[in-house]
């Protein structure tokens, strides 16, 4: 179970590595399309509750079709658009983030700061998992 | 597994509406949203193939108010109901709270209704769930037909296919005209929310 101190925590991490980089929007849920941190730039006003549900949707098919051609699994998955675009990646085996950003952010910094922040992650979600 | 957020207060719930293809699932989301749409903030999410049936899964949030200083948001999902979307509805189980299954009344689809709830059982226990210990509603669809002399399904045979091991309430409705859509929401949703009030303080 999370408590305000991990909900805090995951925040912090996501309003640092991503909001101040200047993306659009940062959603982290859960497999089951809940949303657990969502932080945006005040401009965007996404439907978060269903970009949540179709995210953890499309990423739970994306790991089946993995599995068919036998890889285990791809860990990060990302959509352009013209303006918008979309990067997901799993953390742990449990959780997605999701961040919505544009062209002015690379796309190679996001992965750097997207593999940091994985890793600042683990060490508030682990201690949960043993908990469970 | 709902997630219970202590800092925003608010509750996610996963309610999922099971059944064989063409049994109406689709419909009472529909119905719901149609009903209460003053209370549902975003569009209903449908993805759909050409021919109209559900490909991956229907999806509409609704907010039900407060509970202990709670907002409790549930989360409505359908499955595809052909037997070829397996995979597709064993994702959409991932993480349920509470199940409402959608049989169908028609006589012809008596085999299709308790193929689906074998399915259900099978595909709960891929995530360590027992059908048995989940909040279920059994809704028998499409009794409207009956007014037009199509043969349907009597109730005894349905609750005895479908309810006589697992006891949950259930309900006759009809997903097109509206009748009973609100009251099997209702029933879900009050049965998954009292299983979580343990886990809010
Ligand atoms: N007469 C009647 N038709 C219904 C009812 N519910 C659904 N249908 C029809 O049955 C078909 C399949 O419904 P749908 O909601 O797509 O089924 P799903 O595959 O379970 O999602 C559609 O043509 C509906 O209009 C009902 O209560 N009465
Ligand atoms: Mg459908």
């Amino acid at each position: 179970m999370f408590g305000q101190k991990e909900l805090d925590g995951i925040e912090e991490i996501l309003q640092k590595d991503f909001m101040d980089l200047g993306v659009h929007s940062v959603v982290f849920i859960d497999m089951a399309g809940n949303i657990i941190a969502n932080l945006d730039n005040g401009v965007m006003g996404h439907d978060i509750y269903s970009l949540a549900a179709l995210a953890a949707g499309n990423f739970g098919a994306v790991s089946s079709m993995a599995k068919i051609i036998g890889e285990d699994e791809f860990s990060l998955l990302f959509h352009k658009g013209e303006k918008e675009n979309m990067h997901f990646s799993k953390v742990m085996t449990d959780f997605l983030l999701v961040i919505i950003f544009g062209n002015e952010v690379s796309l190679g910094f996001l992965r750097l700061k997207v593999a940091e922040a994985i890793e600042k992650l683990k060490l508030i979600l682990e201690p949960l998992q043993v908990l469970d | 597994m709902a997630f219970i957020n202590p800092k925003t207060k608010e509750v996610q719930t996963k309610i999922v509406y099971y059944g064989p293809g063409r049994g109406g699932k689709t419909t009472n989301l529909e119905y719901i949203y149609k009903k209460f749409n003053q209370r549902i903030k975003t569009d209903m999410v449908v993805i759909k193939t050409h021919g109209d049936r559900t490909l991956f899964f229907d999806f509409l949030p609704f907010d039900i108010g407060k509970i202990k200083g709670y907002d409790i948001k549930i989360q409505l999902y359908t499955v595809p109901g052909q037997v070829k979307y397996d995979a597709t509805r064993k994702l959409v189980l991932r993480g349920v709270d509470g199940i409402v299954f959608v049989a169908d009344s028609l006589v012809v689809r008596r085999e299709k209704n308790i193929l689906s709830l074998k399915n259900l059982r099978d595909n709960l226990s891929l995530y360590k769930k027992n059908i048995s210990d989940m909040p279920l509603v059994l809704q028998y669809n499409k009794r409207d037909l009956a007014e037009q002399g199509i043969p349907l399904l009597p109730l005894q045979t349905l609750e005895q296919d479908l309810n006589s091991q697992l006891k949950v309430p259930s309900f006759e409705a009809s997903a097109l005209s509206g009748t009973n859509v609100a009251q099997t929401m209702k029933k879900i949703v009050l049965m998954t929310v009292a299983s979580l009030q343990k886990q809010l303080i």
